[in-house]
């Protein structure tokens, strides 16, 4: 019966963020960027904007000159989070492959670095004023969930352990399209309960800023005006038109 | 001193929060005539709000980096202190995310999912017409200058937002009146002064003058030449307001030593282009448009611009776009070209002879303007737009120290009074916007015994005469950067003997 549940659950979550994200991003991909706007200085060909955007997305260049609070805060944070996910691939093949195997101590202490992270970013929305003036409930809510997420998983990794093979076994299953038992762990429903909703309302809220990032004018624009044309929507209207 | 002069000890001091500090702030609404002339409702129109949301639809559609942008803002307050109008103000809707926020809160609202249904979550609220009071003021304290989009981990540059804040504003009737006013002059005469034809002939005749009787060479600025190789497309305040003529002495003095033909354009005697301030393309296009009919009757190979900001950045990244492609012109130059370009060639080149100890009097720094920092270049590296203006400053000046870094290239600090807001309605919040850039220029006083500010933008220069005597400095404390080059510079055949001294 529970293993129903989160199986639905599971199954309609996934359905909804890649459905959801796939729209959102044919939806950026598709609009037209009228006029070219780098924000400058910036690199003037393709190559220079691949290396500037991976240094965004690996160092957070941008956040670490703009607050090195936020940054130390928030990019703990996200690597922790990303130690964290590849860890958890283990739960979802079905022999564990060797470079998450090499990944899993550090994924397992990186769940508390990832906490931390988050409760740093959290104590700003309180304690500064000016960050605490432009939160809104939303942004309150959305560190409580993934606070949420990280402390169940801790939980269960440190204090109350959960029939961690059962649970591998019920996610191989899902992939398969069979539906397992899951253990009545609470911590456990907690933890996949949040991780669903997370799913769920990933392409409907701030977390676009994950593909957004990419689609950003300012940031994924060459600085080539001069070189390459940039044509706008009124080549096509009227040629005639000019003067 | 004036009371209402922040106190700053450091440039980016951050002030704590003064709730409502520019509540009501508003320049004066344009008025029917103005409105119409560029094809808006002359007055608020009755159906205002499907008017807006039609044109928040249709932005969203049209535009990525609209989009983009109202979507992907974490809050993360990266960049809460980095406008200078929060920083000069205190007031929190001058945070560059609040300011995104007044727009964001109704596009949430009638476009998203959370907003529709769960609008308390969100901060989503319904479009009023007190939001679009709200708007007009607060849209209105942004001088579109981009110093938030450098620092936004996702790049998000509230000047897109406040743009198109205005474009819609001014659908539904509620246009600003020293924006649209100017474009309208542009329209009908050509320039944002409405300077006609034969009194600009008259002007640029009297200032040969002036250069023959400073030199004893005959220096020509010629108009409307047809044939001459390069159109030199300047802001129009080149002719008339101080310190920008002397820039314009500038600009003659070094086409005459290089020996290249030139001419300016009656027609398109303007550089400025304030579509872009209004955040509408269409006006920007035909705007733009003029100096490509005038480059093409003049016959012109080549299109130089002078020392303006925000007109750079639509000639540099808009003017192929908008009014291109340029296949008429000699694909050799760079089209368009800055006049710093051209100058900083030519000085590499040893064209020029300068006495740099003419410019001893001064101890200068210079003043990034941000169009030109954060939207454009100079040369063919990134960061030329920083490098080409101070290298031709040291060729001719002993005195040069730059203010802090971090108010300096891609951090400069707004003037105060870019963006549309150079109009004596909103002088309260030009002399606070100012306070950021006043107090590093203080800093390099106090350190360096600075004297004089250079910029390269119309709107820097004319703003800092107006603010610069309010933070202790004489209104000439701001030169154009080819004042300076002016200077300098010994025209071939000038007499060079000191007997006249300088006179300021
Ligand atoms: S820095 Fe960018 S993401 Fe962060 S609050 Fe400001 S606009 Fe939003
Ligand atoms: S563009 Fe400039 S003036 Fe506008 S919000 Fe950003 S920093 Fe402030």
């Amino acid at each position: 019966m529970l293993g129903t549940i989160y199986a639905l659950l599971f199954y309609v979550a996934t359905a909804l963020m890649v459905v959801g994200l796939a729209a959102k991003i044919r939806r950026y991909a598709r609009t037209p960027a009228p006029l070219r706007i780098p924000t400058t200085p910036s690199p003037t060909t393709r190559k220079g904007v691949v290396l500037r955007m991976i240094r965004e997305v690996v160092f957070f260049e941008s956040l670490f000159k703009s607050n090195k609070w936020i940054w130390a805060f928030g990019w703990v944070f996200h690597m922790s989070m990303w130690l964290v996910l590849a860890r958890h691939i283990r739960y979802f093949t079905f022999d564990v492959w060797w470079w998450v195997q090499i990944v899993q101590p550090f994924g397992t202490y990186a769940g508390f670095a990832m906490v931390a992270g988050l409760a740093g970013l959290w104590a700003r929305r309180f304690l500064v004023e000016r960050i605490r003036y432009i939160s809104s409930p939303s942004d309150h809510l959305m560190l409580a969930l993934i606070i949420g997420i990280g402390l169940s998983g801790l939980t269960m990794r440190f204090v109350a352990h959960t029939d961690i093979i059962a649970v591998k076994a019920f996610m191989l299953g899902l992939l398969r399209l069979r539906i397992g038992d899951l253990p009545a762990d609470p911590f456990l429903m907690i933890h996949l309960g949040l991780v669903a909703i997370l799913m769920i309302i990933f392409p409907i809220s701030k977390l676009l800023h994950a593909p957004g990032l990419f689609f950003a004018p300012s940031r994924v624009q060459a600085d080539n005006a001069r070189d390459v044309r940039h044509v706008g929507r009124w080549d096509n209207e009227e040629g005639a038109s000019r003067g | 001193m004036a009371e209402d002069i922040p106190n700053m000890e450091d440039a980016l001091d951050i002030p704590c929060l003064k709730v409502g500090a520019m509540e009501g702030l508003k320049p004066f609404i344009a008025g029917a005539d103005h409105q119409e002339a560029l094809g808006f409702p002359g007055e608020l129109v009755p159906n205002w709000k499907e008017k807006a949301l039609e044109k928040m639809a249709e932005m969203a559609e049209t535009n990525r980096a609209f989009q983009v942008y109202l979507d992907t803002c974490v809050k993360c307050g990266a960049c809460t202190d980095k406008c200078h109008y929060f920083l000069g103000t205190g007031d929190p809707k001058n945070m560059p995310v609040a300011r995104q926020d007044l727009l964001r809160s109704v596009y949430r609202r009638y476009f998203t999912f959370a907003g529709k249904y769960f609008p308390w979550l969100v901060g989503a609220r319904d479009l009023t017409e007190d939001v679009l009071q709200e708007w007009y003021s607060y849209y209105h304290q942004c001088s579109e200058c981009r110093r938030c989009s450098v620092f936004c981990p996702y790049g998000i540059d509230t000047a897109e937002i406040t743009m198109a804040a205005r474009d819609i504003l001014a659908h539904v009737g509620i246009g600003q009146k020293y924006s649209n006013e100017i474009i309208g002059k542009v329209h009908t005469v050509g320039n944002n002064l409405g300077l006609p034809a034969k009194a600009l002939g008259a002007t640029l005749e009297d200032l040969e003058e002036d250069i023959e009787d400073e030199t004893g060479v005959s220096v020509r600025i010629p108009l409307d030449e047809k044939g001459a190789d390069i159109l030199l497309v300047t802001p129009s305040a080149d002719f008339f307001a101080e310190p920008h003529i002397d820039g314009l002495l500038g600009y003659a003095k070094v086409f005459h030593e290089a020996g290249v033909s030139w001419t300016v354009s009656s027609y398109a005697s303007e550089a400025a282009n304030f579509g872009l301030f209004i955040g509408n393309q269409d006006q920007m296009r035909e705007v733009s448009l003029r100096i490509r009919k005038a480059a093409e009757d003049l016959g012109v190979k080549r299109i130089i611009f002078g020392e303006c900001g925000h007109a750079w950045r639509v000639a540099y990244s808009f003017l192929d776009t908008l009014a291109g492609p340029f296949d008429f012109l000699d694909q050799n130059y760079p089209i368009p070209q800055h006049i710093l370009e051209f100058t900083w060639d030519e000085i590499q080149k040893g064209t020029f002879k300068f006495d740099k100890s003419k410019n001893d009097h001064i101890r200068l720094t210079y003043h990034d303007s941000c169009n030109v920092a954060r939207a454009s270049r100079m040369g063919d590296e990134p960061g030329g737009q920083f490098e080409i203006p101070r290298n031709v400053i040291k060729s001719v000046c002993n005195n040069y120290f730059d203010m802090d870094r971090d108010t300096t290239r891609e951090s400069t600090l707004c003037c105060g009074g870019g963006g549309g807001l150079l109009t004596d309605d909103l002088m309260d919040l030009r002399v606070k916007g100012a306070s950021p850039r006043m107090t590093a220029l203080q800093q390099v006083t106090e350190d360096h015994g600075v004297t004089h500010m250079a910029a390269i933008c119309a709107i820097c220069k004319t703003q800092f005469s107006k603010v610069m005597p309010k933070y202790g400095y004489d209104m000439d404390s701001i030169l154009s950067v080819h004042q300076l080059v002016s200077n300098a510079i010994i025209l071939t055949g000038q007499e060079t003997d000191d007997a006249e001294e300088d006179n300021d």
